[in-house]
């Protein structure tokens, strides 16, 4: 049985840990001991909150895992929607309640061990760093936020954990915050998600109206109870939830805050920009799948935006030379690919691929933030190549994250791909089609990206001859809160790397290649959960089966778990392995076999245009501040000067008014009788242009006049009818 | 008898007649003096806050003397669910002014304590007082010593700010007094005696042409104390002129002296007029919020972006106040509290800075996070609470409301709610030039931290920030029966009733599981009362 004390420790302990590092971190300077006792504190938070989870998950499945199991510890908001006047509506609460199913236990041994490992990367990574107990502080509030994300009951508290990442995230992108590109890249990050949660609070607002609470076990009762009755207000519900999910989850229109955050130094990019923090929202319409299964249309949305925003992300990637932006984009895709399965009602393919993302994305971030740690701060691929010599360790489990990502069998990677594939094709012919070029892509910009890096020699100097990028935006000046950012050339995240002298790229640390082996292991073996029929598994598989009681309202195993002929299905593999080949294939002609990319740069010249628009990211960056953010300023500077012109005009002209009719009237009355008498209440008179203040001030001795008069006058009021 | 409420009241004006005998020269034994005196009138408040009983819907802790017989004006005090926090909140804010300038004050330090010290006097006279009459007397009396504050104390162009203030609020409470004093005839034409007391007029019947005339009279007073869109362009001046404590008390606690207002007096005077006119109302709150929040974006002046700020979170306060429910009204009254802290916070903050470099302008500054970065902190929660970040303060209050208003006005309600994106881009935008980016200008390399006088004043209200956002029914929970109680007397009326009908056609049947109203099958459907239909996009 789940112990409630236990699961309320989970999240609160790395907040302890915030909450000392960050008392620790305006006083301690950067001594080896405080950095060691900044570990303890950070490590041993998110280890202990680790192994909580794991003892937590394993006591849920030994009692049966079929229930939930759900502890309110106490009414967090009483939101009495009660009216008084012989309406009795039934007020309701919203508790502080956290919440253990098979769908919150997956999530939260993620978060917890992914996030426990990337944190002692960390120690190694950051081990230079001036703002080091600064950065675990942010880390471990970041670790409390996301498990009160995927632990919450309700929609509330989850509500609360969703903000809460998005403070974190705002705080560690913009981590070197006297770098304006890192200031930028936090507020649009924050913004964005802004605008996203817009979208979720109304949500949540229709769900209190609908159903009068926030509580998922009693909203998706009432909705499984009556189908019919919620279908309509469903549509709306969920599109205003799939709004916030595009902002958290970085998706087509809300998608430009991602690639910027690569700001924020690369353990970061790998915890929260990866593994955990953007795939809340896949999270959030898994967990909210009762309401989304009412709507059709809405699920149509849901797959038209992820398979949109997976081929147009992918697309982008494959023109990147920074290799942390290639990982950004390819991470906006696979969270595309993850909302495809959720709109096409393949949930638990969209939480088996966050699972195995998590690995391989995990790991091949921390692996480029090893080699951009090894090459002393260079982000550019262009001026890396031949890095196996250097970096074995690295090369190899980057290498074998790349098979996982671009869908090579029997690697965790293709399983979960494979699954979403296979259930779109069921549903959606184009959105196949859109899928399976994306899925290509992925392949291609992973070993361009492979190759680039460890293949050929070493080049500091970068590749003559090959595309270079212009320097966009320059001379952009700064716009008060534009959400607009990158100045052109690449940013290294390590603003205080040992970068600019002549360097030999050199292997990193045990503490981060270690981790890299660990998640390399788990790219490898995390699909075994979800082998299919076809290649040896079950049907459904052991994912599937375990994520069953999530979905089972509303018939969920019908809507998910249709079962294809075997020709399909062994037709539907081996393509899902035809693409990921071919996109290999085309690396490898392009950055293998020519390592001085002589074909790669006379593509790039023949489809300029292309080229150019893809390295530009189609220019989504400059129409997003030229529309939106330009616009809104320009109105803003004209409602501020209709604001300090009209309105206020009008204030001083009725004052002006006045002042002339009345004013001069009392003026001479003011200026013979009343002066002296006043003289202590209008400090005024003095200096500049007299009359005109006199005229005022005149008025505020008027007022107090009367008010004075107004006093005596009760007082005798009151003597001479006193009884 | 109980008589906290007259201590309470009454402290602050002790001490000052005490300070009057003070040398002149003595500023530290003033200071002390003054920050003495304040902590003694919180501690007095915190009996009020012991002595209320927290299901009792109606005014606790009474007092009653007569004052002017003849007319009926008597010395009445009380206090219940919607004025209590406020009472703490006047009290608490007022030691952390004399803390915070504590090193700043060097003109006339006597006059700028005892200044502070019968502020702090009127404004909880305005929430405790329970006579029409006296409380009118304690609202004016507000106005002059922050007119000397901002006058004497306050920067290059205080003189016209000052009397802009002044001016500004007088043309509208003037009318008022016209108000009260009709209401008061009117009710002893009706049954023979003359009163002021606010708990006999409120059974008070109008004439419908009067209800509504009376209901400008007082809102227009109240709309401007708020200030409400497009009554507020005193107020930028006044805060941008203002010494930091009278920015931290203006828009801390008098602002809510409005707000305050209509639910102590409009409401419950005038219900026909407020259902009558409460879209009038929430369309002005919602034009506010938007309004405010843009204009705030492109201020280069620090507190003149904050200033604008308050229009935008007070639209929020009187947008709960009309949206006429108790998640909603209930929120407005703990998002007064929650701005006091928030802006209050916020205007400390910008102060301290002022203090050191002499300058509020966004482009002077950049970079402070690395000279100071305990300050930085402060500031960071500060506008985190100011944003709405779940977990603190602001989030409770915003939500209660949006939420409550999203039952009876959901499209004005969406409006709002960007509002709250809104206040994100300028606080952060605030943030990041500020305290974010390289060091640009050679005189922020050396910007002296924080002081201690500074940090015991902040923390606070951070412990507050967080405590109520993680615990707000401890506050909420002493406000619900006389919420409750209001809206019994607003929904009495047939317009009243129309509303909470409409309301109720759409919510009832939640909850039942095994019969789906049929209402609820749809979508909220407009009401034709909005009439946000052309005005706000």
């Amino acid at each position: 049985m789940v112990n409630a004390t236990v699961l309320l420790l989970i999240p609160l302990l790395p907040a302890l840990g915030a909450l000392i590092n960050g008392l620790r971190a305006a006083a301690s300077p950067l001594t080896p001991k405080n950095r060691a006792v900044t570990n303890v504190i950070a490590l041993g938070s998110t280890g202990l909150s680790a192994i909580l989870a794991a003892w937590t998950v394993i006591a849920y499945v030994g009692g049966g895992a079929s229930a939930a199991f759900q502890h309110a510890y106490y009414t967090w908001i009483p939101a009495g929607l009660g009216h008084a006047a012989g309406n009795t509506i039934a007020s309701f609460a919203v508790d502080f309640a956290f919440r253990i199913d098979a769908l919150s236990c997956t999530m939260l041994l993620i978060v917890t061990w992914v996030g426990f490992l990337i944190h002692v990367y960390a120690t190694g990574y950051m081990a230079h760093e001036e703002g080091y107990t600064r950065f675990f502080t942010y880390l471990n509030l970041f670790m409390f936020m996301m498990l009160l994300l995927v632990l919450g009951a309700n929609y509330m508290v989850m509500f609360v954990g969703w903000e809460g990442v998005g403070l974190c995230s705002y705080l560690l992108i913009g981590f070197y915050y006297d770098k304006n590109f890192a200031a930028d890249a936090g507020k649009k990050a924050f913004v964005a998600n802004r605008i996203g949660d817009f979208g979720f609070i109304l949500g949540v607002f229709l769900i209190f109206n609908t159903f009068g609470t926030a509580d998922f076990g009693k909203v998706f009762a009432l909705a499984s109870a009556h189908p019919q009755a919620y279908a309509g207000i469903a549509t709306t519900i969920c599109l205003l939830l799939f709004v916030g999910a595009c902002g958290k989850s970085a998706q087509i229109p809300l998608y430009v805050w991602l690639p910027d955050a690569m700001a924020g130094p690369t353990p970061v990019s790998a915890l929260i920009h990866a593994a955990t923090m953007v795939t809340a929202g896949v999270y959030m319409v898994v967990r909210s799948n009762v309401l989304f299964r009412l709507s059709p249309d809405a699920m149509l949305v849901v797959a038209t935006v992820g398979a949109v925003t997976a081929i147009f992300a992918a697309t982008i990637g494959i023109a990147q030379n920074d290799i942390k932006k290639v990982l950004a984009y390819s991470t906006v895709s696979q969270l595309g690919f993850m909302f495809l399965a959720a709109g096409v009602g393949a949930f638990t393919a969209a939480i088996f691929h966050v699972m195995t993302h998590a690995f391989f994305k995990a790991c091949l971030f921390l692996g480029a933030g090893s080699v951009i740690h090894g090459c002393g701060g260079e982000q550019d691929m262009r001026k890396m190549g031949g890095l196996r010599k250097y970096m074995p360790k690295t090369r190899m489990t980057m290498l074998i994250a790349c098979i996982a990502i671009a869908g090579f069998p029997p690697l965790a990677g293709f399983f979960s791909k494979d699954e979403i594939l296979a259930t779109t094709y069921e549903h959606h012919g184009f959105l196949y089609f859109l899928g399976m070029v994306a899925a290509t892509c992925t392949a291609f910009y992973m070993f361009r990206l492979y190759f680039m890096t460890f293949s050929g020699d070493y080049r500091a100097a970068g590749v003559v001859g090959y595309p270079e990028s212009e320097p966009e935006h320059a001379g952009h000046d700064v716009i008060p809160g534009s959400l607009h950012l990158d100045d052109g050339d690449v940013h290294s995240d390590k603003a205080h790397g040992h970068h600019a002298e002549a360097h030999t790229p050199h292997e990193s640390p045990w503490s981060m290649t270690g981790v890299l082996w660990i998640l390399a292991i788990l790219a490898v073996i995390g699909g075994i959960v979800g082998i299919p029929q076809m290649l040896g598994g079950t049907h459904p598989t052991i994912f599937q089966r375990w994520l069953l009681p999530v979905l089972l309202p509303l018939g969920g195993e019908h809507f998910e778990f249709a079962e294809a002929s075997r020709m399909q299905e062994a037709l539907l593999i081996a393509s899902s392995v035809a693409v990921a080949f071919l996109g290999w294939l085309l690396a490898y002609v392009l950055y293998k076999k020519d390592a001085a990319f002589a074909r790669a740069t006379r593509m790039a010249t023949r489809f300029a245009f292309f080229h150019r628009l893809l390295e530009n990211k189609y220019y989504v960056d400059e129409f997003y501040n030229f529309v939106f953010v330009g616009g809104t300023l320009a109105f803003s500077r004209a409602l501020s000067w209709f604001d300090a012109n009209i309105i206020d005009g009008i204030v001083n002209g009725v004052r002006n008014l006045t002042v002339v009719v009345l004013g001069h009237g009392s003026w001479l009355f003011d200026r013979f009788i009343v002066d002296g008498a006043v003289n202590g209440v209008g400090f005024s008179a003095r200096g500049g242009s007299r009359f005109f203040r006199r005229m005022q001030s005149g008025f505020v001795q008027n007022y107090a006049l009367v008010m004075g008069g107004g006093i005596v006058l009760i007082a005798a009021v009151y003597l001479f009818t006193k009884p | 008898m109980n008589y906290i409420l007259s201590i309470t009241l009454w402290l602050p004006v002790a001490a000052a007649v005490i300070l009057l005998f003070f040398p002149k020269t003595a500023a530290s034994a003033i200071k002390g003096f003054g920050l003495l005196a304040s902590l003694a009138t919180f501690v007095a408040s915190l009996g009020i806050l012991n002595g209320f009983h927290e299901g009792v819907a109606g005014l606790q802790l009474t007092e009653s003397l007569a004052w002017i017989p003849q007319w009926g004006i008597r010395y009445a005090l009380g206090v219940d669910g919607i004025s209590l926090w406020l009472i703490l909140l006047t009290t608490l804010l007022t030691p952390v002014v004399f803390l915070s300038s504590w090193n700043t004050i060097h003109k006339h330090p006597k006059e700028y304590v005892i200044a502070f010290l019968i502020m702090e006097a009127a404004m909880i006279g305005v929430f405790v007082a329970s006579d029409l009459l006296l409380f009118y007397v304690f609202f004016e009396l507000t106005l002059l010593p922050m007119y000397l504050v901002i006058g004497v104390w306050g920067g290059a162009n205080r003189i016209y700010a000052a009397i802009k203030f002044f001016l500004f609020t007088i043309a509208g409470s003037l009318l008022m007094l016209l108000g009260i004093i009709y209401l008061a005839f009117a009710h002893f034409h009706d049954t023979g005696v003359l009163t002021f007391t606010i708990t006999e007029l409120y059974g008070t019947t109008l004439a419908p042409h009067a209800q509504v005339l009376l209901f400008f009279a007082f809102a227009l007073a109240f709309a401007i104390k708020v200030p409400l869109f497009p009554l507020h362009t005193w107020l930028p001046d006044a805060h941008v002129e203002a010494p930091t404590g009278g920015s931290i008390i203006l828009a801390g606690v008098m602002l809510k002296m409005g707000t305050y207002g209509f639910l102590r007096f409009v409401l419950p005077f005038f219900p026909d007029a407020t259902a009558k006119y409460a879209g009038l109302l929430i369309a002005l709150a919602v034009i506010g919020i938007v309004y405010g929040a843009l204009v705030a974006w492109v201020q280069p002046d620090m507190k003149k972006l904050v200033a604008y700020s308050s229009v935008s979170h007070l639209g929020f306060c009187v947008l709960g106040i009309f949206a006429l429910n108790q998640t909603s009204i209930e929120g407005s009254i703990l998002q007064m509290v929650n701005h006091g802290l928030s802006t209050g916070a916020l205007f400390l903050c910008v102060g301290v800075i002022y203090e050191r470099r002499h300058t509020r302008l966004l482009a002077d500054y950049g970079g402070l996070a690395k000279t100071m970065p305990v300050f930085a902190t402060f500031f960071i929660i500060a506008m985190l609470s100011s944003v709405g970040l779940p977990g603190l303060n602001g989030f409770i209050g915003e939500f209660l409301i949006l939420a409550g208003s999203f039952q009876t006005w959901p499209r004005a309600t969406i409006v709002a709610a960007t509002g709250v994106i809104l206040a994100a881009i300028y606080l952060l935008w605030l943030i990041q030039r500020v305290f974010f980016g390289p060091i640009t200008k050679e005189e922020n390399k050396n910007v002296r931290e924080i002081a201690w006088n500074e940090v015991v004043a902040l923390v606070p209200l951070v412990v507050l920030m967080v405590w109520i956002g993680v615990r707000p029914n401890v506050f909420l929970r002493k406000m619900t029966p006389s919420v409750q109680q209001l809206l019994q007397i607003v929904h009495k009326t047939d317009a009243g009733k129309a509303m909470i009908a409409g309301v109720g056609r759409r919510v009832s049947g939640v909850g039942d599981q095994n019969r789906p109203h049929e209402a609820m099958l749809r979508p909220p459907t407009p009401d034709p009362r909005l009439p946000l239909s052309g005005g706000v996009r």
